[in-house]
């Protein structure tokens, strides 16, 4: 009996995602009695690397370096991490619901017979053969629980909904073959391509996010100013990213992608509901309208109403004089 | 082709639940084609159907049967060639998925298209299932679909921060969002047309189904916004560090 999950990682550094997972796992492994949470890692990566994974509960790492992992096919990453989670008698896995993981659960979920939660936001409960997790629906308008109804339970996490917190310990870094070979590999991987060099918006911790009350896309300077001063990512809204002010990747909302950093400053955008289907699940929520009638008040924590052109400048501002201040 | 279609609660639909938050009110509620499914997904097999000058693009929709005038119509009318509709409710991924996949199984589709994910349960599951029980790859999330040649595509695929640029062979199954093509609005002729179209009813297979849904809640009112001097935004700064503690 053990609880496995699968490592994120890229340039030989994990990802976030993968400690928010393992904390979860090292969760879910306490309410299931059992001790052990196993890592499974497939690809090119150090093993002083993934022994990291033990300051977050993880006891153990199975890495296959078989560089075919390298460019990724979901079908050949779910075959490998199906073998491990049989060779150690896995009861639960539990991945991230990001886009690797979106492609890898369901796969999974065939191979084990497995039923699964895509999206979870919170720990299970477990009540003796009972098991439910709940999730987000309707894009962020409600929750629902989910009950697994097989022996073995897959739980692809959403980013950002459970809280990593450092601690202690080294794992051990066991090799494993998962026997996967190159007549596996199906999709063939020409290019990866980099949009960003800061941090990928559906990862950001805080993110600043503009809509069309800023004019014109000469007008971003400021967004990119403030966003700069607090260590931000920047989004949009999507009629912005339409009318190309913005990249495509930066458009959140039902058709753009979804976030739930644990800040998100909205500027110039009305708060429609596709656009708030993003972003709702944000922990904390500042909107800065110049309508105080704008619908997006009404899902905000706090607010500023006036002209952004005059309150970005010295919002950002404040920002670096407080940076200065808390280092 | 074979594009999969599901029916969603319109995009601005007011959510609510009854029978002690176990069942999704759908009083009031409009029901439309879930969007990535029709904007990206269908419009993109039929402009590859009209680039080749050949083949078929069938849809299909596992769900009852007000989901024929509710979806099926619509993608006829967009310009899918025939239907399938397996007749049962759509309570579980697996579930859903064996139905396609049992379907699929017999028709040797080149692609098999899904969206990026319904807007109602959100869980971009479907896809994946079906290529695994297919036994076919899978390429999730994807922003374009190019055909290179007779037994070759070229995708592209959305990662954090990035995109994959890759290349796969017929037959496999794709799940499309925004980038891959332009909405369609259906026209008079598509309309007319789409009444003489075929749809094949089919008897669901007996599948065990994986989940179950046991309850719903409605997240907590955010507390009422509170506002901030625009001539002091050092104070929001303030309060999102002592009392939000988020920076
Ligand atoms: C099916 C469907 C899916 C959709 N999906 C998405 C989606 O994924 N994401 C998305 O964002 N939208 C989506 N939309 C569009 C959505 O309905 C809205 O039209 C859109 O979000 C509006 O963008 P906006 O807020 O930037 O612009 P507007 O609605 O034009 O709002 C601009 C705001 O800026 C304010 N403003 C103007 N000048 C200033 C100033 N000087 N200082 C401060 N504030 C100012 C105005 O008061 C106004 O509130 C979708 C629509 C449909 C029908
Ligand atoms: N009941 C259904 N019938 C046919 N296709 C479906 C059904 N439910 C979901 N799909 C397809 O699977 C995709 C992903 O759905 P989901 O995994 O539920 O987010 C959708 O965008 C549809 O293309």
């Amino acid at each position: 009996m053990s609880v496995l999950i699968y490592v994120n990682h890229n340039n030989d550094k994990i990802k976030k995602s993968t400690f928010e997972t393992a904390l979860y796992a090292r969760k879910v492994a306490e309410m299931t009695n059992t001790n052990e949470v196993i890592a499974v890692s497939l690809g090119t990566i150090s093993d002083s690397s993934l022994s990291v994974l033990g300051n977050y509960g993880v006891t153990k790492v199975l890495s296959d370096t078989n560089p075919l992992f390298d460019q990724f096919d979901a079908a050949v990453h779910s075959k490998a991490l199906a073998k491990a989670s049989q060779e150690v008698g896995a009861k639960t896995i539990v991945l991230s619901q990001n886009s690797n993981g979106k492609a890898i659960a369901p796969r999974l979920s065939i191979r084990l017979q497995a039923g699964l939660v895509a999206g979870a936001t919170e720990l299970p409960t477990i009540l003796g053969n009972n098991f439910t997790v709940r999730k987000s629906v309707f894009s962020g308008k409600a929750f629902a629980d989910i009950g697994i109804l097989t022996p073995i339970k897959i739980v692809s996490l959403n980013p950002n909904s459970y809280p990593v917190v450092k601690g202690e310990g080294t794992a051990p870094v066991e090799a494993f073959n998962s026997g996967v070979t190159a007549s596996d590999v199906k999709v063939r991987v020409k290019e990866v391509k980099t949009l960003t060099d800061s941090v990928p918006l559906p990862e950001a911790e805080l993110v600043v996010s503009a809509g069309r009350g800023m004019k014109g896309p000469e007008n971003w300077g400021m967004i990119e100013d403030l966003a700069q001063a607090l260590g931000a990512a920047t989004a949009c809204s999507r009629p912005v990213a339409d009318v190309h002010w913005r990249p495509h990747h930066e458009h959140v909302g039902q058709t753009g992608i979804t976030i739930r950093p644990n800040l998100y400053i909205a500027i110039g955008i009305s708060g429609a509901i596709q656009h708030l289907a993003g972003v709702n699940n944000s922990k904390v929520i500042v909107v800065i309208n110049k309508d105080p009638e704008a619908p997006f008040f009404k899902a905000a924590d706090y607010g500023i109403v006036g002209d952004a052109f005059e309150i970005i400048p010295k919002l950002t501002k404040a920002v670096k004089a407080f940076k200065a201040q808390n280092g | 082709m074979l594009v999969c279609i599901s029916k969603t609660p319109d995009t601005t639909a007011k959510i609510a639940f009854t029978n002690n938050n176990s069942t999704f009110d759908t009083n009031g509620v409009t029901f439309i084609m879930n969007p990535t499914d029709e904007w990206y997904a269908l419009v993109r097999a039929i402009e590859i159907k009209e680039q080749l000058g050949s083949g078929t693009v069938t849809v299909i929709n596992v769900g009852p049967k007000e989901n024929e005038s509710i979806v099926i119509q619509k993608a006829l009318a967009i310009g899918a060639d025939n239907a399938v509709r397996i007749d049962a409710t759509p309570d579980d991924a697996h579930f859903v998925a064996a139905q396609i996949a049992a379907h699929a199984e017999s028709e040797n589709y080149d692609i098999i298209f899904t969206g990026k994910e319904t807007i109602d349960y959100n869980g971009s599951s479907i896809g994946g299932m079906v290529a695994e029980l297919l036994n076919l790859p899978y390429i999730s999330l994807a922003n374009s679909l190019q055909l290179i040649n007779t037994t070759t595509a070229a995708a592209t695929r959305e990662i954090e921060g990035g995109v994959e640029e890759l290349e796969v062979d017929f037959p496999f199954v794709i799940s499309a969002q925004k980038g891959m093509a332009e909405q369609r609005i259906p026209n008079m002729r598509g309309i007319m047309s789409a009444r003489s179209k075929p749809i094949t009813v089919l008897p669901p297979k007996a599948v065990t189904e994986f989940t179950a849904i046991i309850a719903y809640e409605l997240p907590p009112a955010r507390t009422q916004v509170k506002l901030i001097d625009p001539e002091h935004p050092e104070e929001l700064i303030r309060l999102l560090h002592e009392q939000a503690k988020v920076i």
